[in-house]
């Protein structure tokens, strides 16, 4: 099979996270790439929650609606997605707590009695996961062998019960088909929040300090558990506030730091990044999107804060601002974001969202392009040490506090090149020159990297423009229906050349958002570009790629 | 190169007969003995937040962040955790650090992490042009509130004690030599340490008389007794007249939130990506 799509659901406390990813794993084994889309209610206990791993013969990173089997450890998961099923669709479902009612015409559909295997065995409640995940693979036709390893691997505790029932399940089902091996390769599969949390350790980070609030939570749990292996200093303050004076006083001692959160929390952020601004000092935020405004949807998507990570906290300086679209880039750009911010001194935001941070990929680091190494300027001790020493790129050498004959000072008022509040006309114009003077000098550097990415369909007349998450799921609707797709990963500074480049010889362009009112196209208008169409989505929910392509067959 | 003068070329624009003129004599003094004595003159980082206290770190030419308002706790923490050699000597006045940053002030004491707190308590929003503050007494007549405040001050050095501070003292910018004797301990203590210095505001709540009748040097006092320190703290809540102690309060050998944390050790790019693809294999 060239690919096979299959959805997992149950209620939260199901376990249903673990075993989706467990799930994706055996596929994985088959040589298969994957992408799982993970949707979930903000609640501990109860409620449906649910999984979609789709695993390809091709590199994806999208999800589809239709899928080809649907394993049920609850009512809801039956009834909220038959749609979702196809002609040649299986189903298995617990036997013992789902009725199999009101479904379209199933060829394939086995119950299997999972409440009474788990009694028989002694088991916890929550290895039924583990069994149904044995009876999937006796109807797929995937060997024990691969189960019983990835479960090696996987399960930490009661992995022989957990073993034991997946054996029960396995034998009380029938084999439908057999999913093949189709290659040899074996990519590590994580989420996005896993691949930027790679990715700033690969850029040098030596603190991350944040306040846990969806979907970032998770780099702050990733980078504690490697707190010792990579001695990092990981931090859980107050508040985001704290988070983030906190993190401009490791920038100031000269550690590399990041912090993590959402929109809420960024709103408390905005004092302290206009000061990473004024003060020049370097700073990652990773800033997660979900559905707003205000506490929205806690736990699904959204694109709708592109213009406050522009625009967000008084006075102008200059920001870098980067959507990176799936976990590999998700990894480059934050390993590079690191390297630059400490080079240009200036804060920098990865602009996420739910979909890339909670979504897992398979992840081929090989893959990724080399990043240069681009270091911060430093003192070179030959003059006295001035903090803001004014020069023709804006970048003023660095020291540190400890670092002898040189007296640090940074400040949040203008100040002069020593650091000294002043209210002068001549020097505030001049600093202000000074810091906005970075920008260009940034944006050279940025074009080595591509900052606009293009995809096939290059000849087409045809243009989707998008950005960060949506990036799979319009490179594989553009490949399908022909078209060319245009990413802007860099968005502040904006590469405007290399925009302008990327979309010549269009007929037709449209824009694909997960937002209410078009910011992309918002921010293209204002350099002087403009879209035939639109295709905006603000339902929470990331587009899938059927989704998507019956949008796009519409307008044409 | 550099001048071991303490001094800056910045001008000095605090009002006459302000108390913070006590306070940068207390802590320049402070600061050239322990150079004196050996403590590396680089090793020196002072923060403060916004108000008229905070012009202190363009005065004294040592390593500085003038940092925004209420938020002076967070950026010392991430400077202490970053670079332990430091001694980090922060000064707040009393609306940054009891009121806009209260939250901070609270769990850097209950972390005790290895800062010193300098609190320029003026009991007035001076920059601002006279507002009350979270220890104005009740009936305060400011700016703000015409008719005078109708809630009662919080007594900071309850809430510190509360909340964790193992050094807890009281000084007055008009008894110098006990500012500096206050400011070298509470520098030299290993943990959350927090001054409350009583520093007038000659226009806006000149307090000078009515502290010089009601004050009192503390002696013998045991500050290690967590419930006379308590006592004594309670003697003067900040609003109702009645002496008002300085010295020492409380003091207790404690742990540090900022010994917990590994060194940073300087990797070699191969040795990481090396590291990182390790890693990668328990994602299969």
């Amino acid at each position: 099979m060239k690919e096979f799509s299959l959805l997992l659901g149950g209620m939260a406390g199901d376990g249903i996270d673990k075993a989706s990813l467990i799930l994706a794993r055996i596929l994985n084994r088959l040589g298969y790439c994957i992408y799982i889309y993970r949707e979930y209610p903000s609640i501990i206990r109860g409620g449906h929650t649910y999984s979609i791993i789709r695993a390809s013969q091709n590199k994806i990173t999208t999800h589809t609606n239709k899928v080809d089997c649907i394993l049920a450890l609850n009512q809801d998961c039956l009834s909220l997605h038959k749609d979702r099923l196809k002609n040649d669709s299986f189903i298995i479902y617990d036997s013992d707590a789902v009725k199999p009612e009101g479904l379209p015409l199933i060829k394939q559909l086995q119950g299997i009695p999972l409440d009474k295997i788990i009694k028989e065995e002694k088991a916890l409640a929550v290895t039924r996961n583990s069994c149904i995940i044995g009876s999937f693979c006796k109807a797929s036709g995937i060997k024990m062998e691969i189960l019983e390893d990835v479960f090696k691997r996987n399960i930490s505790r009661e992995l022989d019960m957990n073993l034991k029932v997946a054996l029960k399940g396995n034998e009380n089902t029938k084999e439908l088909f057999k999913l093949e091996k189709i290659s040899e390769r074996c990519f590590p599969i994580f989420t996005g929040n896993e691949a930027i949390s790679f990715g700033l350790i690969k850029g040098g980070l030596n603190s991350y300090i944040a306040y846990p609030m969806t979907p970032t939570s998770n780099i702050l749990h990733f980078l504690a558990s490697l707190a010792e292996k990579f001695s990092l200093k990981v931090i859980h303050p107050e508040n985001e506030i704290s988070v983030m004076l906190m993190a401009e006083g490791f920038a100031y001692a000269g550690e590399r730091v990041a912090v993590g959160t959402a929109g809420g929390g960024f709103c408390l952020m905005t004092e302290g990044l206009t000061f990473a601004g004024m003060a020049e000092l370097p700073v990652v935020i990773i800033l997660g999107q979900r559905t707003g405004p205000s506490t929205g949807l806690p736990t699904y998507t959204g694109q709708t804060e592109l213009h406050f990570a522009l625009n967000a906290g008084q006075g102008e300086f200059t920001r870098l601002v980067i959507a990176p679209g799936d976990a590999e880039e998700a990894y480059f750009w934050s390993a590079l974001c690191l390297n630059l911010v400490w080079k240009y001194q200036l804060p920098g935001i990865i602009l996420v969202d739910k979909t890339l941070c909670e979504g897992t990929y398979s992840f081929n680091i090989d893959a990724i392009e080399n990043i240069k190494k681009c270091e911060p300027v430093l003192w070179d001790r030959k003059e006295q040490y001035k903090r803001y020493l004014n020069t023709e790129t804006g970048i003023s050498p660095l020291a540190f506090p400890s670092d002898k004959d040189a007296i640090i000072k940074i400040n949040s008022y203008e100040h002069d090149e020593a650091g000294i509040t002043i209210e002068d006309s001549v020097t505030t114009k001049d600093m202000c020159d000074k810091r906005l003077r970075k920008e260009k000098y940034l944006l050279e550097e940025l074009i080595e990297y591509k900052p606009v990415r293009v995809y096939e369909n290059a000849n087409s007349t045809v243009g989707i423009i998008c950005w960060g998450s949506n990036k799979g799921v319009c490179i594989e609707a553009g490949q399908n229906l022909g078209f060319k797709i245009i990413q802007p990963v860099v968005l502040s500074p904006f590469p405007k050349e290399e925009f302008k480049s990327a979309i010549s010889g269009l007929k037709k362009i449209i824009c694909v958002e997960n937002n209410a009112t078009g910011q992309l196209i918002k921010l293209i208008k204002y350099y002087g570009f403009d879209v035939d169409e639109k295709i905006l989505k603000y339902d929470g929910r990331p587009f899938s790629l059927d989704e998507l392509e019956n949008e796009l067959r519409k307008i044409l | 190169m550099i001048q071991k003068d303490l001094t800056t070329y910045a001008k000095n624009t605090w009002c006459p007969g302000c108390g913070n003129f006590a306070i940068l004599t207390a802590i320049k003094a402070v600061m050239k003995s322990l150079i004196d004595e050996g403590l590396p003159f680089e090793n020196i980082a002072i923060i403060s937040g916004i108000g008229c206290h905070a012009k202190i770190v363009d005065y004294i030419n040592v390593n500085s962040f003038y940092s925004i308002h209420g938020r002076v706790v967070p950026v010392a923490q991430g400077v202490k955790i970053a670079n332990r050699n430091l001694k980090v000597i922060c000064f707040e006045g009393d609306g940054d650090a009891y009121g806009e940053g209260l939250e901070h002030l609270i769990f850097a004491a209950k972390r005790n992490i290895d800062i010193t707190m300098i609190i320029h308590n003026n009991r007035v929003y001076g920059l601002t042009t006279g507002q009350y503050t979270p220890t104005s007494p009740l009936g305060f007549k400011g700016k703000s509130t015409p008719f005078g405040t109708k809630e009662l001050p919080i007594n900071p050095l309850e809430l510190m004690l509360s909340s964790g501070a193992t050094f807890i003292a009281r000084g007055y910018s008009s008894h110098l030599e006990l500012l500096k004797k206050l400011f070298k301990e509470a520098i030299m203590h290993k943990g959350f340490a927090l001054v409350d210095v009583l520093q007038v505001c000659v226009t806006f709540f000149n307090m000078y008389e009515y502290y010089n009748k009601t004050v009192y040097e503390l002696k013998e006092h045991d500050t290690n007794d967590y419930n006379r320190a308590l006592d004594k703290i309670r003697e003067w809540d900040y609003s109702a007249n009645s002496p008002i102690g300085l010295g020492i309060f409380y003091k207790k050998n404690a742990s540090s939130f900022d010994d917990n944390f590994p060194k940073t050790i300087p990797q070699k790019e191969d040795e990481k990506d090396i590291k990182i693809k390790n890693i990668l294999k328990d994602f299969v």
